[in-house]
């Protein structure tokens, strides 16, 4: 017993000693992912993004080789900042990648600005308000966010799919505050209709939907989900089991490759769902079929297709990669270079040109699409039509943007 | 019961009267006013049956940790990680033979066995120090929770029963009577009563067990004393190594069936675990009939939060726990504090 005792206690200290033996002049990044709790497969697919950046690039930047310290939070937003903070404080990296749900990126941000001595590259965090209201110096985010992601949804639902009246169910929490912002902002507008005693919000793992189920009224013409991993495929397998018939809208992640392609029970009836967000599976772009073949090569064992979080976290990976070529792996001077290299940076994604705006948020192109079953028996979304160059304020002025209020749960009002 | 009636005439008349209000609200088409206040019919009613078939599911999970505690005083923490393994085991055998009650046996199996093993090599080893078999059961429960994402990945899983236990069915409660005079029936999903039927079984089949057999008289002896039931020359350990393997078995079975009726996917086990402690905080330590009550109820007020007010249903379950651990501390099921 005490041998045994020694040995763990060396095996301890050897992995605790790790991380500091890295030469000096490395560069230490740090990614950070939802890998356990109800997003975990998101998480994961976020990772491979990262490592599939990394290996574009060899794992060297700016002459320096890179290092990857990974963390794991659980999509509350105190677990992101105690991962986050452990990768600052404890193993010292200089440069941040992610964190992946929207609440977590507020709360990243927050702590981001008590760091000024590290840059924080956004993972697929996507609430509005993370670099709209009181962005960080040192925050940036080269992924789109949730309202962005919903650009022409509204006004398909209501001009090509002549709903005039929607359900809404989505999670409790920022990033879906975002999403239904962005897709009822048009809809309504153009007047369409979503009465507030017709939004159900459910908590962030929540299995059961069959009382919310029950409980969605039949006069409307569909129902909005913006749910995302195990979340939306217990929705739908529960709708389908309780012959549930409304059309259904997908959120960016509702139907996206992280639920089509999860293990058990084909959901079919999900095909012809409009949906719009960062990626489309099938786009006929020769980019985007490269990256598809990358991905599939590095992992077999990823999804038939990436997700928008492989997407997300590649892209803002490969900023981070690009601009330390650009200054030479330079981070001196509190990463000053670093930092203007990278909000001067226009860079060629496998989904198009991306650049961020002066509160460091992304301006991407943006894909309206429908799931479609594949050749092979797989549901993919099909690219209905790309939007370029979305911004965050959809199109307005900043100051005129901001008047419309901060998302939540009753924005807009719609009745 | 005639004795609760004649202790309890106030409470036994409102308990009467809240029950023939039930009856009448699922059996009845609701007057314009009811609906005004309530909303409709279908809501309620099927917000009721989820609430009655999630707390069968419960139940299923609740009595096996619930066994486990009242006999050797052991709060199983790892009772959650039993639940996942049993569900993933349950999966990959219903996936390779495609026969889902195999999946279900197996898992039972699986689950039991593995269940012994701690027992044997583990808990038999520091009997009479509950706590550090209690955080033994937490440093389990981490490590089980990371093996099994090795393992299986953070993919959701779906089982896929058999075809006539998929879909729903015709209830005979007649939803509203439209304007044509034609009566809309409730539909409502086949497998979730088939969740209530198997808990509703394993209630049963358990209660004639323990009240019944002599090895449950044995058990329920073991509960009320067990250094006495050790002197009467029981080979006790033999007992404990049969109820962890019936309470762990419990759990992997409920793997299969709630990875059926909801999903699979790494956190259901604390999700579960969590719930069978609200369960048995709510019921009382240890009594089965408990853990039924606790079950029932902390099933309702999850589906009546979450169907009637969404945002803030989390805090009902919540709230009946802290009244519950107010008023009656050892539960409402609970013998002895």
């Amino acid at each position: 017993m005490g041998k045994l005792k020694h040995v763990l206690a060396a095996t301890l200290a050897l992995s605790l000693a790790g991380p500091a033996i890295a030469a000096a002049d490395d560069i230490k990044m740090g990614a950070l992912a939802t890998l356990e709790g109800a997003f975990t497969v998101l998480g994961e697919d976020g990772m491979r993004g990262v490592k599939l950046a990394l290996q574009e690039f060899d794992y060297t930047a700016g002459g320096k080789k890179i290092e990857l310290v990974t963390g794991s939070s659980d999509a509350s937003p105190d677990s992101a900042v105690r991962a986050v903070r452990k990768l600052v404080e404890q193993d010292g990296v200089q440069i941040v990648i992610g964190p992946l749900s929207g609440s977590e990126g507020l709360a990243v941000k927050d702590y981001a600005k008590t760091q000024p001595n590290v840059t924080f590259l956004n993972g697929s965090s996507a609430a509005q308000d993370t670099t709209l209201r009181s962005p960080a110096e040192n925050f940036f985010r080269f992924s789109t966010e949730g309202a962005q992601w919903m650009a022409g949804l509204g006004e398909y639902a209501y001009n090509e799919k002549g709903y005039r009246k929607v359900a809404v169910l989505a999670e409790d929490y920022s990033f879906p505050y975002t999403q239904v912002f962005g897709f009822l902002e048009p809809f309504c507008r153009l007047g369409g209709k979503s009465p507030i005693d017709a939004r159900f919000w459910v908590p962030i793992g929540n299995k059961d939907y069959s009382s919310v189920i029950a409980a969605l009224p039949d006069d409307v013409d569909a129902i909005f989900v913006a749910l995302g991993g195990a979340d939306a495929v217990n929705f739908l397998t529960q709708y389908e089991q309780s012959g549930g018939d409304l059309p259904l809208i997908g959120g960016s992640i509702t139907v996206d490759q992280s639920v089509l392609g999860s293990k058990g029970k084909a959901r079919s009836f999900v095909v012809g769902t409009p949906s719009a967000g960062p990626v489309s599976d099938t786009w006929d772009d020769p980019r985007w079929k490269e990256f598809v073949a990358a991905y599939k090569k590095a992992f077999p064992d990823g999804f038939p297709s990436p997700s928008l979080f492989a997407h997300a976290y590649y892209i803002n990976s490969k900023a981070a990669l690009l601009a330390l070529n650009e200054v030479n792996g330079d981070l001196s001077d509190g990463e000053k270079k670093f930092r203007e290299a990278l909000s001067n940076l226009s860079f060629e994604t496998p989904t198009g040109m991306v650049s961020v705006d002066e509160r460091r948020n992304a301006i991407a192109d943006i894909f309206l699409t429908e799931v479609i079953e594949g050749p092979d028996g797989n549901l993919m979304n099909k690219t209905i039509k790309v939007i370029p160059q979305v911004n965050q304020t959809l199109g307005v002025s900043y100051d005129k943007f901001l008047e419309y209020g901060q998302v939540g749960r009753e924005n807009p009002s719609c009745s | 019961m005639r004795n609760f009636i004649e202790r309890h005439t106030f409470w036994a008349i409102v308990l009467l009267l809240v029950v023939v209000l039930f009856l009448w609200m699922i059996f009845a088409v609701w007057p314009d006013w009811l609906v005004e206040a309530f909303g409709r019919k279908k809501t309620f009613v099927n917000t009721l049956l989820n609430g009655v078939t999630l707390g069968g599911l419960y139940f299923l999970v609740a009595s096996g940790f619930t066994l486990i505690f009242g006999l050797m005083r052991n709060v199983n923490l790892a009772h959650g990680s039993m639940y996942l393994l049993g569900a993933y085991i349950g999966y990959e055998v219903a996936d390779r033979t495609g026969n889902w009650f195999l999946g279900l046996a197996v898992a039972f199996l699986a689950v039991a066995i593995s269940g012994v093993l701690l027992q044997v090599l583990i808990f038999r080893r520091m009997a009479n120090d509950d706590l550090r078999q209690t955080l033994v059961t937490i440093g389990i429960s981490i490590i089980a929770a990371d093996a099994m994402l090795a393992i299986w990945t953070g993919t959701t899983y779906q089982f896929s029963p058999p075809d006539w236990l998929f879909g729903a069915a015709d209830l005979p409660i007649i939803s509203v009577i439209k304007s044509s005079g034609a009566a809309v029936y409730i539909k409502y999903p086949v497998f979730r009563l088939v969740v209530l039927a198997i808990a509703v079984a394993v209630g049963i089949g358990l209660w004639i067990f323990l009240n019944r057999t002599r090895i449950g008289m044995m058990i329920r002896a073991g509960v009320n004393d067990r250094e006495m039931l050790a002197a009467t020359g029981v080979n006790v350990q033999l007992v404990f190594v049969l109820v962890f393997a019936i309470g762990a078995g419990l759990a992997g079975f409920a793997g299969v069936i709630g990875g059926t009726a909801l999903s699979v996917a790494p956190g259901e086990d604390i999700r579960y675990l969590l719930a069978s402690l609200v369960v048995v905080i709510v019921g009382g330590l240890g009594s089965i009939t408990g853990a039924a009550v606790g079950a029932l109820i902390i099933g309702l007020a999850e589906q009546f939060g979450l169907a009637y007010f969404p945002t803030y249903g989390v805090v009902l379950t919540f709230l009946i726990m802290v009244v519950v651990l107010a008023v009656r501390p050892q539960g409402l099921m609970g013998g002895r504090g």
